[in-house]
């Protein structure tokens, strides 16, 4: 038998749907964890960061108004497709973090259920997290939660897919849009991640995956005048992360700061609570 | 409900009452019932639901073409363009000579005699738009010129459009007084008014647009020009169906709904049918009162015939493309 | 063009699409046993057509099954993590949906009710209900109930007629994500579909044990409540079955839920909606042939709107088409059974014997089958009986009111307090009578909605305990 040759692939950002290389037409060469050449990953510009921002904001309102029904759906079907990639996750993983097979695939299974997980919120939020008022008063007050908007995360860089996702689900349960920029030297098991949800029924611009350097990226989109939330869970160094929490406070961003997350505990709902907005409704009773 | 049919009928009765002053008009139309949009979306919804097959579906295929304004409303219209749509709305399938002809083919009024001419006895009307389609921004004086140009070149048909910038700022007198107005240049042509309901936005607004429209004179009250989006959607024309309805139950008088602008398969047009025929019942299945506005719609039609009648499906090259 | 009317061709629904065995046995411990009482037969109640012979649960077959629900609660399902709870629902939600087809024309054919309905509402309801519950297996601690709340153990479930797999559902689904195993009991008239599901748990590869079916009539459903090793007792059906059921728990330590009968008030006021107020009040009454224990099937009117609104109603039921169920254009089915047609028929008897006005609908009722032309009574008072019991049928009584106060007094003075509705485009009176209502789902400008997400459940003589949302976890936790 001969060896044969295999077909390489070509890395690209996830914007609105689609898969463009970087406007910039630049690129950076990914290696594994022994330094061995896996891709050359599009290194992305403030002008993909721009483009992820509008494809995002033109996904908000289809998004945020679908039934919770209907995204809790979405988000299962996600980890439904993941569960038919596992193999090649796996080899993602275990390539982009030096681990074994074995520790791979926990991680892949690991990652498969966090989106399991955060499906279930979704028609379940408001019940735990909105309420009915009893204001002293004839009148009906309820307060219920609303996706806060735009929100640009900085995905954390080690573990480059349980991570990934454990950052990503949990901002569009609710109905936000994301652009993530993934870890800039492990971005391969990201790009597998954009081709599921390309297949899965997650709508155009929901989720936009951006690869390349948060130094060079993420200031503009901590900056973005339409960006509503920043997650900044992959932001290792201080004067970037102060930096990143300066510029979003021109138009009053909600940042998640940089946390030593443990990937593998159990999330809770910290997440899912820091991308939300809190509504009020007054309605007098009487007639 | 805050006006039962003997009340609306009452206030029909002292019509220059209700039309004395925007004050009373308006007192009339938001007495009106409300629409519920989250019902009226259900039950249009659930109407579509209805399954049409065999017989039936080979019965309101022929009537949907029987209905059909055969539609063409282009800067670029010409007198090639006019000669053959009338050619295929006279005879929509050259193969097949059972296939009945539409009911009228719509044109800009510059457009009519040259229609007119081609359509000779056929039995096709001429609809002609007027008053400044589709914006309706011109003075009264120029909509009442452009109606009676369509109507001394021929027109069987008025479509107007009603000033929405008026309607939606409240000066609903304005409204229903240019309405009369072109009504009486109309002369013997039928007079459709054109509710453009995708700038009216709310059901209410529909409502209240479409009594507004019966109660100047209106032949027919139509949704949209075609050229605004939203154009004819299933609830849009299930509120304008139920004003025709209330209208018919409170004067005995009969005013026609016409649907106009996206509607392309023959499934939509199914759909339609059914909404006219659980709303206002079998009486209302002609096209003496009930038209679509569309183009496209009378191909698939088409196919869809052959469908039924071969037993396969057909292909675009098998029906005539104008 | 033909000169003939618009008459829609019948657009029926293949049967083919689903096989029916000649005979089933009841499902213990993840496989079909026979059982040891007579066999009964179920049949399609449009045709009276026999469709299968059921096995009937003798006390012994309970006795196999309560211990197969127990075996697998404390060997398997008490241990398997909610993580993983939470995955078998999420499969047997998806595999309604992919079945969805078989399970509504087997629905239609067992129950009677239009296929649309089965289609578009019962079964995509049921996977909803799976999917919903799914979520919360792996996340019982945010529920409200404490840090760990702990299942009950086995429950014993009673479902009835009316909506066969998707009371089924409201059942099994926050059992299974609590915690319990259950055993379930369908209605004698309306087995096949849990049958059915019992297929669904067999290819989700459920644990055996955790979901057993039993079928039979009221002497299985009393020795499943009254077995001893059960920790749960969930029913729905009858106000008379309920009480009872109370009286054999009574000094127990069972845990006990009832959703029963209904006499629900559909107020209009004279600022309603009217177009969609007569829909509401349609499906309100004579949605599943009227076979619902939240009905509206008290219409209450405005008095100053109460023509108009009747003979708005009147033309809109003359639309109605009435027929074989299978049907896709049939919006009112069979009655379930004859001993319901002849229940149905002595208490319209009795509406015309005290005074009421009947008008029926018109409209031809087949030759087979069991069939009640949709039903108004006007001039009605209080004081009918068609205006307190639950007739359960396609039966609308009509009465009047003057005031928000007057609606009020007379929506509650009944022993049931299931439902209610309020038409008005008054958002401030909607809000009163909502607060003033006893009845524990109130629709407002709407009638007959139902989400998984939204609890459900009656006050007084209507039960108690909540289905649905997260207050229907409270049923399935050791929470009291």
């Amino acid at each position: 038998m001969t060896d044969r040759l295999d077909v390489r692939k070509t890395y690209k950002l996830y914007v609105g749907g689609k898969f463009p290389r970087s406007e910039s037409g630049r690129s950076y060469e990914v290696t594994d964890h022994r330094g061995r050449f896996l891709a050359n990953a599009a290194q992305a510009s403030r002008k993909d960061a721009r483009d992820a921002v509008v494809a995002a904001r033109a996904a908000f309102a289809g998004w945020s108004s679908a039934t919770a029904y209907n995204r809790g759906q979405v988000l299962y079907r996600v980890a439904e497709v993941m569960e038919g990639r596992r193999a090649q996750f796996a080899d993602d993983v275990a390539a982009a973090e030096g681990l074994t097979g074995r520790r791979a695939q926990d991680i892949v299974g690991a990652a498969i259920d966090r989106w399991v997980w955060y499906a279930g919120w979704a028609d379940k939020l408001s019940q735990v997290l909105g309420s009915s008022n009893p204001v002293a008063g004839p009148f009906f007050n309820f307060s219920t939660p609303e996706p806060t908007g735009v929100v640009a995360a900085v995905a954390p860089q080690d573990s480059s897919l349980l991570g990934l996702v454990s950052v990503v689900a949990p901002i569009i349960v609710s109905g936000n849009t994301a652009v993530v920029l993934t870890s800039f030297e492990r971005p391969v098991p990201a790009v597998t991640l954009s081709e599921v949800l390309a297949t899965s029924d997650v709508p155009a611009g929901v989720v936009n995956v951006l690869t390349g350097s948060a130094s060079e990226v993420a200031p503009w989109l901590a900056a973005h005048m339409d960006v509503n939330a920043l997650d900044l869970a992959g932001v290792d160094d201080d004067a970037l992360r102060k930096s990143l929490e300066v510029a979003a406070a021109d138009n009053v961003k909600r940042v998640r700061r940089a946390d030593t997350s443990d990937w593998s505990a159990d999330p809770g709902l910290s997440r899912i609570r820091a991308f939300l907005e809190t509504k009020t409704v007054w309605h007098p009773i009487g007639a | 409900m805050n006006r039962t049919s003997t009340a609306v009928l009452d206030d029909l009765g002292v019509r220059g009452e209700v039309t004395a002053s925007d004050a009373s008009l308006r007192r009339f139309l938001h007495g009106l019932p409300g629409v519920d949009k989250v019902g009226v979306e259900a039950r249009a919804a659930a109407l579509s639901t209805r399954s049409i097959k065999t017989t039936a579906k080979a019965y309101a295929i022929d009537l949907a073409i029987s209905m059909i304004d055969l539609t063409t409303l282009e800067g670029a219209d010409t007198p090639g363009k006019v000669r053959t749509l009338c050619a295929k709305a006279v005879r929509p399938d050259p193969t097949d000579p059972g296939v009945p002809s539409t009911a009228a083919v719509c044109v800009y009024s510059d457009l009519v005699g040259l229609a007119k001419a081609d359509l000779g006895s056929s039995g096709v009307k001429v609809a002609a738009v007027a008053t400044a389609f589709p914006s309706g921004r011109a003075s009264l004086g120029v909509k009442l010129t452009d109606t009676r140009d369509a109507v001394a070149a021929g027109a069987d048909e008025i479509d107007m459009v009603i000033d929405r910038g008026a309607f939606l700022s409240g000066r609903y007198l304005q409204v229903h007084d240019e309405i009369a107005a072109i009504k009486g240049a109309c002369g013997d042509a039928h007079l459709k008014v054109i509710l453009e309901t995708g700038e009216l936005a709310t059901y209410d607004n529909v409502r209240r647009a479409s009594w507004l429209a019966m109660l100047a004179g209106a032949d027919f009250i139509k949704t949209s020009t075609g050229k605004v989006a939203p154009a004819a959607t299933l609830p849009v024309t299930l509120v304008m169906l139920e004003a025709c309805r209330d209208w018919r139950d409170g004067t005995g008088a009969t005013v026609g709904m016409k649907s106009a602008g996206g509607i392309r398969t023959t499934k939509e047009a199914m759909r339609y049918l059914v909404l006219v025929n659980e709303t206002l019942g079998t009486d209302w299945l002609t096209p003496d009162l009930f038209r679509f506005g569309a183009s496209s719609l009378l191909n698939d039609l088409l196919l869809q015939r052959h469908k039924l009648a071969t037993g396969h499906y057909s292909g675009p090259d098998y029906v005539t493309v104008d | 063009m033909s000169p003939t009317p618009f008459e829609y061709a019948p657009a029926p629904e293949s049967r083919a699409v689903v096989d029916i065995s000649s005979s089933y046995g009841l499902f213990i411990d993840g496989e079909f046993v026979d059982g040891h009482g007579p066999a009964f037969k179920t049949v399609n109640p449009a045709t009276e057509e026999v469709l299968a012979e059921v096995s009937e649960a003798s006390a012994q077959d309970v006795d196999r099954a309560v211990a197969a629900a127990r075996r697998a609660y404390t060997k398997v399902w008490s241990k398997t993590s909610g993580k993983d709870r939470a995955k078998y629902l999420f499969r047997i939600a998806r595999l309604v949906q992919e079945r969805s087809r078989e399970l509504a024309v087997l629905e239609t054919l067992d129950n009677g009710k239009p296929i649309k309905e089965s289609r578009d509402v019962d079964i995509p309801l049921v996977a909803a209900y799976f999917f919903y519950y799914a979520g919360w297996a792996d996340k019982l601690s945010h529920a409200g109930f404490g840090p760990d709340p702990k299942p009950l153990g086995v429950a014993a479930q009673v479902i009835p007629w009316n909506f066969p797999l998707l009371m089924l559902a409201w059942k099994i689904a926050p059992a299974l994500a609590a915690g319990n195993t259950v055993v379930l009991k369908p209605a004698e008239t309306t087995p096949l579909t849990a049958l059915l599901f019992a297929d669904i748990c067999r290819q989700a590869d459920l644990p055996p044990g955790v979901v057993n079916i039993i079928t039979g009539a009221g002497d299985t459903g009393r020795a499943l409540v009254e077995h001893p090793d059960v920790d749960k007792i969930a029913f729905t059906g009858s106000t008379a079955v309920g009480k009872a059921i109370a009286r054999s728990a009574a000094g127990t330590r069972k845990r006990l839920t009832l959703e029963l009968g209904g006499k629900a008030a559909n107020i209009v006021f004279d600022d309603a909606p009217v177009d969609q107020a007569v829909e509401g009040i349609v499906s309100g009454i004579f949605f599943n042939q009227g076979h619902v224990c939240c009905a509206g099937s008290r219409l209450l009117v405005q008095e100053s709107v109460a023509d108009e609104v009747v003979e708005r109603l009147k033309r809109r039921l003359t639309t109605l088409r009435l027929g074989d169920p299978m049907d896709k254009n049939t919006d009112i089915g069979a009655i379930n059974s004859a001993e319901q047609l002849a229940r149905i028929r002595a208490l319209t008897d009795v509406g015309d014997a005290e005074g009421a006005q009947r008008w029926t609908a018109p409209c031809d009722l087949p030759d087979h089958g069991y069939w009640f032309a949709p039903t108004v009574f006007t001039k009605v008072t209080q004081a009918h009986r068609i205006a307190r019991e639950e007739i359960f049928g396609p039966v609308l009584s009509v009465l009047t009111f003057r005031t928000p106060d007057e609606a009020v007094a007379k929506a509650n003075n009944t022993p049931y307090g299931l439902s209610a509705g309020v038409w008005t485009e008054k958002g401030s009176l909607i809000l009163r009578m909502a607060g003033e209502l006893r009845a524990g789902v109130v629709w407002a400008n709407t009638f007959n909605q139902f989400d998984p997400t939204s609890p459900f459940g009656g006050y007084k003589e209507s039960g108690f305990g909540r289905e649905g949302g997260r207050h229907g976890l409270a049923a399935y936790l050791d929470v009291a």
